[in-house]
């Protein structure tokens, strides 16, 4: 523990505090959580940043299993089957197969209220633990440029859904064989995936305010009321679901790389 | 019994510094009983706020161990054996003497908040609502006003110059209570919590919930939906188009 002196500048007027010297006298682990977050957000962003400008092994042809990562494939350089709503950009080595969805999915997960907590505390210090100063000497939250576009949660929001439908859509298609009809190992995994990324979708704060949340007197919306209740649920799940669903992600696009790479041989339950 | 080392705070706005006591412990205590012991037995001047012992009034906030906390339901038994306690005042508020401060900040921001306002044509006694329409404000009357959240909140905590513009969560789960209430006819509380609150200020880190001894979910059930309810009037077109449109209103 370092022993500087931390009270604040007072502004004119302002009486003293104690003069307490310690930055902070928690004695338990609290640089731990913090510690966790940045390992965890950043090994998970290199490996999608790596995956995602590969351009290769994303697509096995016999299953039609596509991975999240590549879906909408929507660039010239996408195989035919894995097109499945038309190419529109050029195959260029920056530009993702998946460049309509990935931004939107960027934005809703930096916009997440759960994920603004993580990022504030691990990255920006403010502030790394509670009672634990702020690695900052002013501070004006969410009121400014550029933050203040965190209000823009709700429609990353929308756009959420429509790439869960899409990945919904992605794993209906997956039902296949070279015969027909079949399910795999990797069928478990994308419907894994999927059910997950609805679940994390459906538990955020503005899905919970719009869908309810927002009404004065519930009673005069028994439906509504309902559904919020659901979402509750959820929502009380936030965090949980939001570093499930980056685990699913990660499983899921590297099951189906090994399978198009041909490091391992999917596991057929029927077909 | 057994004895534990403790460290106090001792001081008032001209300095002061941590003091060491070796104080009995016996079973069962909590860290105002330790406190109290101190007072009965070495240093009868300590100054302690304090009431109930029963954690519902709020009183004995302080920081043992760093960690904002009621001095009455923190448990010596969780402590271990050899473990020094350090108990030192709320940090985010000017000092009395020892580990008694001026919390009065937080009711000059609650003073401020506009009461309650029923509608005009409703007298005392008419009031009548259903329960699955204020359960979501009766959490947020579970607050004891320890003040805990307003000590702990980083913006004014680490920021003084703040406290002009941001109100605070214990405040704003007042303003939320409010306008979550089925009878009150106020509208313009969302503009109120962005504009006067410093609603903006906040940003999720939740450790005004993790502090509260009530544990009213203050982030998720109060902040969050409010700046919800802010941006439905400040930054979503489609909603202020839909209730032009629509004639709809949140009810």
């Amino acid at each position: 523990m370092t022993t500087t002196a931390t009270e604040p500048a007072r502004p004119p007027g302002a009486r003293p505090r104690a003069a307490i010297t310690a930055k902070t006298l928690r004695t338990d682990r609290w640089w731990l959580p913090p510690l966790l977050t940045v390992v965890g957000l950043t090994a998970w962003v290199g490996y999608a940043t790596f995956r995602v400008f590969m351009h290769d092994y994303y697509w096995v042809d016999d299953y039609q299993y596509l991975t999240p990562f590549y879906s909408p494939c929507i660039t010239d350089r996408c195989v035919e089957g894995a097109a499945h709503f038309g190419t529109y950009l050029p195959g260029w080595q920056i530009v993702p197969e998946a460049a309509f969805s990935l931004p939107f999915l960027l934005l809703f997960r930096l916009t997440c209220y759960y994920y603004r907590k993580a990022y504030y505390r691990s990255f920006w210090l403010s502030p790394p633990a509670c009672a634990v100063p702020d690695g900052h000497a002013s501070y004006s939250g969410e009121t400014r440029f550029p933050l203040v576009f965190q209000n823009a949660h709700r429609y990353a929001f929308y756009a959420a859904g429509i790439i869960s439908v899409i990945n919904t859509y992605d794993a209906i298609l997956a039902m296949q064989s070279p015969s027909g009809f079949g399910f795999g190992l990797g069928n478990v995994v994308l419907w894994g995936n999927v059910i997950m990324l609805w679940a994390y979708t459906l538990s955020c704060h503005s899905c919970r305010h719009i869908i309810g949340g927002r009404l004065k007197t519930f009673s005069k919306h028994p439906v509504r009321y309902h559904l919020w209740g659901y979402v509750s649920w959820l929502n009380v799940r936030h965090m949980q679901l939001a570093w499930i669903t980056l685990a699913t992600l990660a499983v899921t696009d590297f099951y189906v790389m090994a399978v198009a790479a041909g490091w391992i041989s999917d596991l057929r339950f029927v077909g | 019994m057994a004895e534990h080392h403790f460290r106090v705070w001792r001081g008032d706005d001209d300095g002061g510094k941590l003091a060491d006591y070796t104080v009995e412990v016996n079973e069962g205590e909590v860290v105002l009983d330790v406190i109290h012991r101190l007072q009965a037995t070495q240093t009868p001047d300590l100054a302690v706020r304090w009431n109930c012992k029963a954690g519902k009034c709020g009183s004995c906030s302080a920081e043992i161990n760093g960690t904002p906390r009621l001095l009455c339901m923190t448990r010596m038994s969780t402590f271990d054996p050899n473990e020094t306690v350090t108990v030192t005042p709320l940090r985010a508020f000017p000092v009395v003497r020892d580990l008694v401060t001026d919390v009065s900040f937080n009711y000059q921001k609650a003073r401020e908040l506009p009461a309650f306002a029923p509608p005009a044509d409703l007298k005392p006694g008419e009031y009548r609502m259903q329960q699955v329409d204020v359960e979501r404000s009766q959490e947020f009357r579970k607050c004891i006003e320890c003040f805990l959240c307003q000590n702990t909140c980083h913006v004014i905590r680490d920021h003084e110059d703040n406290k002009q513009a941001f109100a605070g969560p214990r405040v704003m789960i007042r303003a939320a209570e409010l306008d979550m209430h089925p009878l009150d006819a106020k509208t313009d509380r969302k503009e109120f919590a962005a504009e006067e609150q410093g609603m903006g200020y906040c940003n999720i880190t939740k450790c005004c919930t993790e502090v509260c001894p009530e544990h009213i979910k203050i982030t998720d059930n109060a902040i969050i939906p409010m700046k919800e309810r802010a941006v439905d009037r400040r930054y979503d077109p489609l909603v202020w188009l839909g209730s032009k449109i629509f004639k709809r209103s949140d009810a």
